[in-house]
């Protein structure tokens, strides 16, 4: 397990997202309301570059003619032939139990913590010059 | 019958044979009017109207007519009880035959008469041909150029048994996913009736995205691609989310293009759900749920496995239905109206419990 | 990001280079046609409002950090497509609706200012791609006219119309362009789009994009019916057409269809002295994107082989449109080498003789 410490807080305002090379592969980290999560950037589809997508919401329908729109702003729709995902869950729309995209454990840490990790481990920040007076985007890859 | 001698192997006792398309014709308009109010009897014979646009089979068109299915009197092929009983129930030994009249009232602009031709064309089919012969059922002739018209047709007769589907030509203005026809729907699914989607219709539009054909063969070949219209319009336009217990049949259409509609309609559904929200399933589900597709005439490939492999990817042994099409030609031997190879259970299926089932005979 | 996982050799049969603004076209144009396309400008048939699900029906991620719409910074295409894809060759496709114009003049205008447009502006700076040449296809002596002064360019590598047609392409009035398609040897790619005059389906106007677009195979059967039962195949033996991005797994139901038909209904079309299939198995090339997804493998290999696909489909990205197909991705990855070589580069050149 590691944790990889991504950005910092302000960095990814709400509604933002960004996209990050850890251990080799390309990850989209994303705030929503305040809340962070991480997703693999790679479409179980084709292997689009999933995390560059639009940023749109749930859209259902109880009758034909009728939309119910929600959680705007949480969900991805993939550059590649439009498929959708949950950002919170990494579940596709279409198939949520078997098509989903790999979701990472992501934290917001203080400085204090993320300095005293970074001495004993686990924690790496390879682009970051931590300060005890910011917070951090702390993704975990298990 | 005349033009063959011997029956086809599967024609056996313990299968029971259901056929799906038995075209029952309307002789002549002249037919029709004893079923007409005196106005618009008055009406067709002073304007010289010949009755609706009758394109769609030409009468010397080799597969408008087998052989020998022209009646002693004369009229067209599929006008006279007798013949059609002694060429189709009697030698395919058929539990039941449903006619598919091809009648079409669609074709008139004038709604008002469309509604009334419709009306009298319901009535003679139940004078000359239900109460006639027991093993016969019949679909009803509607107005669909105005759903509420011919709702008020269905709500006229569909409670009487012979009547299990409505029909509808696969030629229109606007395709029948459209909130449009909701009436018609609204009253087939009340009165426990079947919706008979068959080939043809003249509705003023191209039969192609791509304009007027210039031949009847393109036409005919064409018509494939209609149905394939229809089917994708039906479930993207919630036809069967707003009527759970719509049952769509698609008559002499063809089968093997159905599942590449599958194919290409999943994968545009899993990018463009948001397109049409209320689909929440795959729309192929949806297609093996609701819809059912005749045999004839088979859009077969040459090598009969090859046809056994194309009926397995309809991921389904549902969806076929025994079918002669009566009178059009689309086998030379009886043997060739069913596919060959194909194992027993699926076999009694299709020649039967699949329309049992569909029609709820 | 380069995408190193795919070995063979790839040529991308479907790339959309797009105009980088309204009047990038006006050095092209003469005076009077300049004066019109900055007054009147483009008028085809109306009607036909779908709209699609992407602003420009474009991938999010197409579009270029310099401003300019998906398609039309060269740079940019060359980055993120045929950098990222090590594609040896690309087949342009502009779709700017010079073909569907109701003045048929302004549509020979704009047809031509595209295709100088295109070699100066693409080919000439970018020598991996090639242009297909942009006809004002309803009326069959101004396009064969722009042929003619066109198709002896080795930039060109086809001649390009669109699936939706005012009439179906086996009719007559088109002959003149196929004359002249064949004068210059030049085979005919039919594309996805276009709006002919009458609705997108024989059952009428559907309401919602996906059948729109999902419904798009239908034009491209009815050009197949009328191409095949209309004898130009009989009349142009040599003439070769590509169907591109309309799928291919509508083809051979459609070919046993018209093969049963025919054998009842010959006497209609003299002309015809083989199977239908016979024709479209000769002269039917097409393009793969976008692939149908059967939901089993094998459904797929008895797809490609009913197809011989083997000679005949030829891989394409529709870059930058949102439906992308990834070279490495679209096919399934355990096809017979050979089989896979073909598709992925070698049909397209010989088709187009890179």
């Amino acid at each position: 397990m590691a944790k990889h410490v991504v950005a910092t807080v302000d960095e990814i305002p709400p509604g933002e997202r960004k996209i990050v090379e850890l251990e080799g592969r390309s990850l989209g980290v994303f705030n929503i309301d305040g809340e962070f999560y991480a997703l693999r950037n790679s479409c179980p589809h084709q292997g689009g570059p999933l995390c560059k997508g639009r940023l749109t919401g749930f859209l259902e329908s109880d009758a034909p003619g009728e939309y119910r729109y929600t959680r705007k702003g949480e969900v991805l729709r993939c550059v590649w032939h439009g498929w959708e995902f949950d950002i919170k869950t990494g579940q596709s729309w279409w198939n949520p139990e078997r098509m989903r995209v790999k979701s990472y454990k992501v934290d917001v840490e203080d400085g204090a913590t993320v300095t005293s990790g970074l001495e004993k481990g686990p924690y790496t920040a390879e682009t970051y010059r931590v300060t005890i007076e910011q917070q951090y985007v702390v993704v975990e890859i298990a | 019958m005349g033009t063959w001698d011997t029956k086809p192997s599967f024609v056996r006792s313990d299968w029971p044979l259901i056929d799906c398309d038995i075209h029952n014709t309307v002789p002549s308009l002249e037919t029709l009017y004893p079923y007409l109010p005196d106005y618009w009897c008055d009406y067709c014979r002073e304007s010289a109207f010949g009755g609706p646009e009758m394109g769609d089979y030409p009468k010397g068109a080799a597969t408008t007519a087998l052989p020998d299915t022209t009646p002693p009197s004369d009229g067209p092929a599929g006008s006279d009880l007798e013949l059609l009983r002694d060429q189709t129930l009697d030698f395919w030994e058929a539990e039941y035959g449903l006619l598919t009249c091809a009648y079409r009232v669609q074709t008139v602009h004038n709604e008002d008469l469309a509604a009334t031709l419709a009306s009298a064309t319901n009535d003679w089919q139940v004078e000359h041909w239900l109460e006639p012969e027991p093993r016969l059922r019949a679909s009803l002739v509607v107005p669909s150029q105005n759903p509420p018209l011919a709702a008020r047709e269905i709500e006229r007769l569909g409670n009487h048994p012979g009547f299990v589907q409505v029909t509808l030509p696969v030629r229109s203005l606007i395709p029948y996913g459209n909130r449009h026809y909701d009436p018609i729907y609204e009253a087939a699914v009340r009165h426990n009736l079947a919706i008979g989607i068959q080939y043809g219709g003249a509705p003023g539009i191209p039969p192609s995205p791509s304009g007027w054909f210039s031949t009847y063969l393109e036409e005919y070949a064409g018509m494939g691609q209609v149905f394939q219209a229809q089917v994708i319009s039906l479930v993207a336009e919630g036809a069967f989310d707003r009527f759970p217990d719509l049952r769509v049949a698609l008559i002499e259409g063809g089968f093997t293009w159905m599942p590449s509609v599958m194919w290409r309609i999943d994968k545009e559904w899993r990018g463009l759900r948001h397109n049409t929200p209320w689909v929440k399933r795959l729309p192929s589900e949806y297609m093996r749920e609701h819809m059912r597709l005749t045999l004839q005439p088979m859009d077969a490939p040459p090598e009969p496995k090859e046809l056994l492999r194309m009926i397995g990817q309809l991921d389904s042994d549902e969806m076929l239905m025994f079918s002669t099409d009566y009178p059009h030609w689309q086998f030379d031997s009886p043997e060739e109206a069913l596919p060959i190879g194909l194992p027993e259970s699926l076999t009694k299926k299709i020649l039967a419990e699949n329309a049992r089932a569909f029609y709820r005979l | 990001m380069k995408r190193t996982r795919e070995k063979v050799p790839v040529i991308d049969s479907d790339i959309h280079n797009n105009l980088p603004s309204g009047d990038a076209l006006a050095p092209y144009l003469s005076d009077r046609w300049r004066k019109h396309h900055e007054t009147i400008g483009g008028r085809g048939h109306s009607g036909g409002s779908y709209p699609r699900a992407m602003p420009n029906a474009a991938r999010h991620d197409s579009w270029p950090p310099s401003g300019l719409p998906p398609g039309a910074d060269l740079p940019f295409m060359q980055e993120q497509l045929l950098d990222a894809w090590d594609i040896e060759y690309g087949i342009l496709n502009p779709l700017m609706g010079a073909g569907g114009q109701l003045n048929l003049e302004y549509g020979a205008a704009l047809a031509r200012a595209l295709n100088d447009w295109q070699i100066e502006e693409w080919v000439k700076p970018e020598p991996r791609l090639r242009a297909s040449v942009v006809v004002p296809y309803e009326d069959g002596e101004l396009a064969a006219q722009e042929i003619d002064r066109r198709g002896g360019d080795s930039g060109f590598v086809q001649v390009l119309l669109i699936a939706r047609t005012a009439e179906p392409l086996g009719r007559r009035k088109y002959w003149k362009m196929y004359e002249a398609a064949v004068r210059n040897d030049l085979p005919i790619g039919i594309h996805f789009g276009g709006s002919g005059g009458y609705p997108i389906s024989g059952a009428g106007w559907p309401s919602y994009y996906i059948e729109d677009h999902g419904g798009m195979p239908q034009a491209f059967q009815a050009q197949v019916i009328s191409l095949v039962c209309e004898g130009v195949f009989e009349h142009f033996p040599t003439l070769k057409f590509a169907l591109i991005e309309g799928g291919f797994a509508w083809l051979p139901p459609l070919m046993w269809r018209l093969d049963q038909s025919w054998k009842k209904l010959r006497e209609e079309v003299p002309d015809l002295k083989r199977l239908p299939s016979e024709y479209i198995r000769e002269h039917f090339w097409l393009s793969s994107q976008p692939v149908e997804e059967p939901p089993k493998r094998e459904y797929f290999d008895l797809l490609l082989e009913q197809l011989n696909a083997r000679e005949k489909l030829m891989f394409a990205t529709d870059y930058p449109h949102w439906d992308f197909d990834a070279p490495d991705r679209a096919l399934p990855t355990n096809l017979a080498p050979d089989v896979r070589r073909r598709i992925m580069a070698d049909n397209a050149r010989e088709l187009y003789r890179l």
